[in-house]
């Protein structure tokens, strides 16, 4: 029966964040059960007040092939990180 | 009438207590891991509300010594026990758990929603967490019982046998005893014949959208839980559940 329940990916939004974040996976038969599944396994100590399920198979992911290409070119591009600006000293909270 | 109130209250916490032992046997034995935690979920919370019913009615009873929530869980012997016996019953399969937890969530959740306005202060508090709890037990019976009922051919008639075993038990739920009839009157408690129109009235909702039949009534149905007469089960649960308490008195750690 085991092989017979698709996999879900579930992601939990914890009291304070600001957007979800992957927590882990589960089988549940449909969607709904996912979510009520990811309810008991994954905020059983109140770790978060919103919950999404994803079907593991809906998810296009790159490849681990493809790291050199994909993630290298960024190493050298400093110039994107906002660390050239000049900050006002009376500018607070920045 | 401290004996009827603690009565009232034992009532209460015993279905919780033995409902709990019940479910938590199906920590491996459920058709998938997420299944074993949602019913051990669902168990410990009943636990939770055994252990601060069978507390006050410790209190209420205020036996000297006192019997606190450990001595009524674990030093009663069976004819002291006043759960109904459906909460005792072996655990069948899948579908058969499904079908006693559709009923009995469904009792609680109508039981503790009355139960918020108790003059019992602390029997209303209790009901107030309860209320949530009991609002979640009864949507997981209700989606597998919708599945299974409305799934395939095979899931559809053990389903609905399951349903036909259980049906003799339910009736007890519903029936008055002195004890409630003490407690309604007082303002404590909730009379079980007004609960039955609500139950069943949402639980035969639950099995018409899950394409199932309402048995047909029972020719026979359990009664006297609620004064201490039990079925055969009840014996050997409590045996496995107060071995230890009993071997190892006053045990901590």
């Amino acid at each position: 029966m085991s092989s017979t329940w698709p996999l879900w990916e579930v992601f939990v939004r914890t009291r304070r964040g600001l957007s979800h974040g992957h927590v882990g996976s589960l089988h549940a038969p449909d969607a709904e059960m996912a979510l009520r599944n990811a309810r008991d396994l994954y905020t059983r100590r109140q770790e978060g007040v919103s919950i999404w399920v994803v079907a593991s198979e809906d998810i296009t992911a790159s490849s681990p092939d493809e790291r050199d290409s994909f993630f290298d070119p960024a190493a050298d591009k400093v110039y994107r990180h906002p660390t050239f600006y000049d900050v006002p000293e009376d500018v607070e909270y920045l | 009438m401290t004996g009827l109130h603690t009565a009232y209250l034992l009532g209460l916490g015993d279905d919780a207590l033995i409902y709990a032992q019940r479910l938590g046997e199906w920590l491996t034995h459920a058709p998938q891991i997420e299944e074993d935690m949602a019913l051990g979920n669902v168990g410990l919370d009943l636990l939770g509300q055994a252990r601060a019913l069978l507390t006050r009615a410790g209190e209420v009873e205020g036996a000297d010594p006192p019997r606190d929530e450990d001595a009524l869980a674990m030093l009663r012997d069976e004819r002291e026990f006043r759960n109904v016996q459906l909460v005792e019953q072996p655990r069948g399969d899948f579908a058969h758990e499904m079908a006693r937890l559709l009923w009995f969530s469904t009792y609680q959740a109508e039981l503790y929603a009355r139960l918020v306005d108790s003059a019992d202060e602390t029997l209303a508090g209790v009901a107030r967490k309860a209320v949530k709890e009991v609002d979640y037990h009864r949507d997981h019976a209700t989606q597998w019982v919708l599945r299974l009922g409305d799934g395939t051919e095979e899931s559809h008639a053990r389903m609905q046998a399951a349903l036909e075993a259980v049906q003799p038990y339910v009736a007890e739920l519903g029936e008055d005893h002195d004890a409630a009839r003490w407690a309604a009157d007082q303002g404590i408690g909730v009379l079980p014949s007004t609960l039955v129109e609500p139950v069943t009235t949402a639980v035969h909702d639950v099995l018409a959208r899950a394409t199932l039949t309402v048995p047909d009534a029972p020719r026979w149905h359990a009664r006297g839980g609620r004064e201490g007469l039990h079925s055969e089960a009840l014996g050997y649960l409590l045996a496995e559940m107060q071995h230890i308490a009993r071997s190892h008195p006053g045990a901590t750690w």
